[in-house]
């Protein structure tokens, strides 16, 4: 567990030397073309950029440590900021996207390990195989054409400009779908609810092949093992044991792969958002990265890093809580 | 030549009915789009960035029709040209990538598991903190990079793939490495007197090797998607230069609300389709290959009949 601090590190160094030494100047990139050489100088001199790089590193390193992550260099915004407003977006889209792969994707698993090569197993296993392979960005475009168009529901955006301009105006928490709630307004909420409902989905269909194909295999184990060989003999109803017995053994390690989720759901997120124009940390990364705003991209992408490792130490100790045999190793 | 294939196709013929038929499946999918990726010239109606044909422009935004068998997009191309074309583009961008991160990986991971001590704990280290990024945000940031030191173009795509894979080569080769390293024909090796270059390279390098194909092919698959995925979000190859699937999508989003579902549906399902079809012949050769999954197939037995006069015990 004192892995994350090394950890850390190396991905911070990374990140540094990926988008500061490498060729490529941030201010020329952002502004090139456009003035002399020195104001280009000077704009340098005022981020900091002529120092050397030993100095820039550590100060990075010293910012990073206090959660600052930086400022933009086309409007000038602290990253921190576009965390803040942005950031709630990208969180309430990725648990629902859980939401749905858990939903989705364990009774299917679960079928499909009861009833082995069954044609139901067949097919459910396809299912995981598709929707792994599709690109999420295509499963949301057919998404939007068969399910949105005919249903009617919004494919762009977090909420309608109505709710944006009412609860959006005056954020308590930042997080649009509970500022909703806090506001009192029942359509709001509806509001925000159902524009989360599509790219939540999407989201969720790609890491739902996942829980598919573990819950399966762990429950063909978990069936062939001794426990359950023993509260059969005893006489226990197969769906007891199976409920009782099977199941809850085989989920223990859902756990651990949702940590292992995490990083493949954050580069997820941001298709899912540009597909759904979804006001997140990715389509603001995105938009930084056409702007060729060096700062912007190293301070979201630090932030992206730091999510990740925070994630998988929580996992961890999750685990450990769960289950006895990983804490006494 | 007739041995080397006998030997070459061994393993396929002792696979069992689903290993080989999903090998099988894998290998002929993969195949057509080889085959649309050669013969794109010859097979493509049009260019892929062809608007007109003798002075005529295309219809624009029209739909599956005769002329067009995949109608056009809102920039007046051909949607069948441009997936076959596409097909051109993503196999080339992969083949390149993968071969380059496993000339990359597998050396590095002999090397850091023959060697051992601290240039082991180091290249492992960096590795790890590679392998646990976001494996999209590390192509994103590479491609942001490249588009401004050298373009934006196939060789620009290839790269900021390669980086994302050689962990996995390395993990890999390396993990092999370290337990066949103490084996006793490594041992014996050492004893005659051979050098270090010598063992890692004749004794250790077939040895460890043996898994680099299925890990390759599964790379493959994971990297069509990361490509049409930076094509999708504008940091992949530009239009004019190669047709891309995933910048087509990326201009088919703005149709589908209005109903227009050719110009996203043809090139998203052709990259459905290679990805499945390589994911296919991933995992039939892991089958076939690794003998901890593999079952070989039984040969029938033919018993020599009874002798009469024989009593059976206990009838």
């Amino acid at each position: 567990m004192l892995l994350i601090i090394p950890m850390m590190w190396v991905l911070l160094t990374m990140v540094f030397i990926l988008l500061r030494v490498a060729p490529g100047d941030p201010v020329s990139a952002a502004v090139g073309g456009k003035l002399d050489p020195t104001v280009i100088a000077a704009r340098r001199a005022s981020l900091g950029l002529d120092r050397p790089l030993i100095v820039q590193y550590f100060e990075y390193l010293g910012q990073v440590i206090r959660l600052d992550f930086g400022k933009t260099l086309s409007d000038n915004r602290p990253v921190l900021d576009i965390i803040r407003d942005n950031g709630g977006a990208t969180l309430t889209l990725t648990i629902g996207a859980f939401l749905f792969a858990l939903v989705i994707g364990i009774p299917l698993g679960l079928i499909a390990g009861r009833r082995r090569d069954s044609i139901a197993d067949v097919l459910i296993r396809l299912f995981g195989v598709i929707t792994y392979a599709a690109p999420i960005f295509f499963v949301g475009l057919l998404i939007q054409m068969f399910v949105a168009r005919p249903l009617g529901l919004p494919t762009s955006g977090i909420a309608s400009p109505r709710t944006q301009f009412m609860v959006g105006s005056a954020p308590k928490t930042h997080i649009l779908l509970f500022d909703a709630a806090l506001s009192g307004d029942g359509n709001a909420f509806m509001d925000v609810l159902i524009h989360h409902l599509l790219p939540c989905l999407t989201l969720g269909l790609l890491v739902c092949g996942v829980f598919i194909r573990l819950v399966r295999v762990n429950i063909l184990q978990t069936l062939q093992s001794d426990y359950v060989e023993a509260a059969r003999a005893r006489g226990i109803p197969e769906n007891k044991v199976i409920r009782d017995h099977a199941f809850r053994n085989a989920l223990v390690p859902v756990v651990t792969v949702i940590g292992l989720q995490a990083a493949m759901l954050l580069g997820g997120a941001v298709l899912t958002e540009n597909t759904f124009n979804w006001p997140g940390l990715g389509t603001q990364l995105v938009h930084y990265i056409e702007a060729l705003d060096y700062p912007a991209v190293q301070g979201l992408v630090t932030f992206f890093a730091a999510i990740v490792v925070v994630v998988s130490l929580a996992v961890d100790v999750i685990n450990a809580l769960i289950d006895p045999r990983v804490r006494y190793r | 030549m007739n041995s080397f294939f006998g030997r070459l196709l061994a393993p396929f013929r002792n696979t069992t009915g689903l290993a080989r038929w999903i090998l099988v499946t894998g290998l002929i999918i993969t195949g057509t789009f080889v085959i649309a990726a050669i013969f794109a010239p010859i097979l493509a109606p049009y260019g892929f960035a062809q608007m007109s044909v003798a002075g005529v422009d295309f219809p624009k935004t029209s739909p599956p029709g005769p002329g067009h068998l995949f109608g056009t997009n809102n920039q007046f191309y051909d949607i069948l040209s441009r997936v076959i074309w596409g097909a051109q583009t993503a196999i080339s961008v992969v083949l390149l990538s993968v071969v380059l991160s496993a000339l990359i990986g597998v050396p590095l991971g002999l090397l850091s598991g023959y060697v051992g001590r601290w240039t082991d704990r180091i290249l492992v280290f960096i590795m790890d903190a590679l392998y646990a990024f976001p494996s999209l945000l590390l192509a994103i940031v590479f491609a942001f990079l490249l588009q401004h030191s050298i373009g934006s173009g196939v060789i620009s795509a290839a790269l900021s793939l390669t980086v994302i894979y050689i962990p996995q080569y390395f993990r890999v080769v390396r993990n092999t490495t370290v337990s066949a390293r103490e084996a006793t024909y490594v041992e014996a090796a050492r004893a005659l007197g051979a050098k270090n270059g010598t063992i890692m390279g004749r004794y250790l390098f077939s040895n460890v090797i043996q898994s680099v194909p299925v890990i390759a092919t599964l790379n493959a698959a994971d990297a069509i998607s990361t490509l049409a995925a930076l094509g999708f979000l504008g940091l992949g190859i530009q239009p004019t230069d190669a047709s891309e699937w995933g910048y087509d999508l990326s201009r088919a989003l703005q149709d589908a609300s209005a109903g227009i579902w050719w110009t996203g549906f043809f090139p998203g399902m052709a990259i459905v389709g290679l990805v499945m079809g390589l994911t296919l012949v991933g995992e039939g050769l892991n089958e076939t290959i690794n003998p901890t999954l593999r079952k070989r197939r039984f040969r029938k037995v033919t018993l020599p009949p009874r002798t009469p006069g024989r009593e059976e015990v206990g009838s």
